[in-house]
């Protein structure tokens, strides 16, 4: 099968059909494997038990940037090529990419509490982190409240790519200003400053964590495309309900 | 495993809140897919059909 063909949404739902559940079954041991080990690593010299807290926190973290960037990118497909499942992508990517920010915010709280001494704390990362949130629940709320998906996609491709500029502040944050928040530790230049007892299960449950998504994400779409095609069939529907001589109202 | 752990409050919230928020999320993906599913059956057992399924193209 040709790349181009995923561009007809039958061919791609035939090929999500297939994949799926291949997709599910490594996802749910990926999952297993990262709990398993996240269980039995070793606790931190300096903090102790909470350092377990970190396998959920860094790689939602990551997760929550891959998701927008994966929106960008398929915002870049609606504007540009107006690929047909472009915009089923990224509005299937937005509610997943929210769970995943949510959950690098909430934990991070409840990691920060004990080692910082706070819940939160209005510094670069967290607050660039929080508005990252906050253009998830914005786009989702978009695509909600304008009718027309085509219309809807194209408004939220614009906001999609405006709200970039935000992946490196959070990003550099750490660098740029002063902050409570540690600078990075795996992905630099010298290599990972964290011992391999710890770094090995953090990008086991990195890897699980994007199985989970690329899973939820290629059923999220499956979902848009039958969403679309309730729509058009209920279209015609009302048309054919429609009565005789009926004008049927300009933008419906 | 982290019970004598003074901070092991802590660590069970992150799990838990991690497990509900992901969970919540994969079974409205579920209902969402029945959801469609059946209101395409139903609009299917009305006769009605998309136009370009009509016209023999594929697409969405």
């Amino acid at each position: 099968m040709a790349l181009t063909d995923l561009a007809n949404p039958t061919r791609f739902l035939a090929l999500v059909a297939r994949a799926l559940p291949w997709l599910m079954a490594v996802t749910a041991l990926a999952l297993t494997a990262a709990l398993w080990l996240a269980m039995s690593a070793p606790a931190d010299y300096q903090q102790g038990g909470t350092v377990r807290i970190m396998y959920l926190h860094v790689p939602a973290a990551w997760l929550s940037l891959f998701c927008y960037a994966v929106m960008a990118v398929a915002s870049i497909g609606t504007l540009v090529w107006r690929h047909p499942l472009a915009d089923v992508s990224a509005k299937a990517a937005a509610p997943i990419g929210a769970a995943f920010t949510f959950i690098c915010l909430a934990t991070g709280s409840l990691w920060g509490r004990p080692m910082w001494g706070t819940w939160w704390i209005w510094d670069a990362r967290l607050t660039s982190e929080l508005v990252l949130l906050l253009m998830y629940l914005g786009l989702m709320a978009l695509w909600r409240s304008v009718d027309d998906p085509g219309r809807a996609g194209r408004a939220a491709a614009v906001l999609t790519l405006v709200g970039t500029i935000n992946l490196p502040i959070i990003k550099f944050s750490v660098d740029w200003w002063n902050t409570l928040h540690q600078p990075a530790s795996v992905f630099r230049l010298g290599g990972p400053t964290i011992h391999p007892s710890i770094l090995t299960p953090l990008m086991v449950a990195a890897i699980a964590f994007t199985l989970l998504f690329l899973t939820m994400h290629l059923a999220a779409m499956r979902n848009e495309i039958l969403r679309r095609r309730v729509r058009a069939m209920q279209m015609v529907a009302a048309q054919r309900e429609m009565p005789a001589g009926a004008e049927p109202v300009p933008g419906e | 495993m982290f019970g004598s752990d003074p901070h092991a409050g802590f660590i069970v919230a992150s799990y838990a809140v991690t497990a509900v928020t992901l969970v919540a999320l994969a079974v409205w993906i579920v209902v969402d897919h029945r959801t469609q599913k059946a209101r395409l059956a139903e609009l299917e057992a009305r006769g009605i059909s998309r136009r370009s399924a009509r016209g023999g193209s594929a697409s969405s």
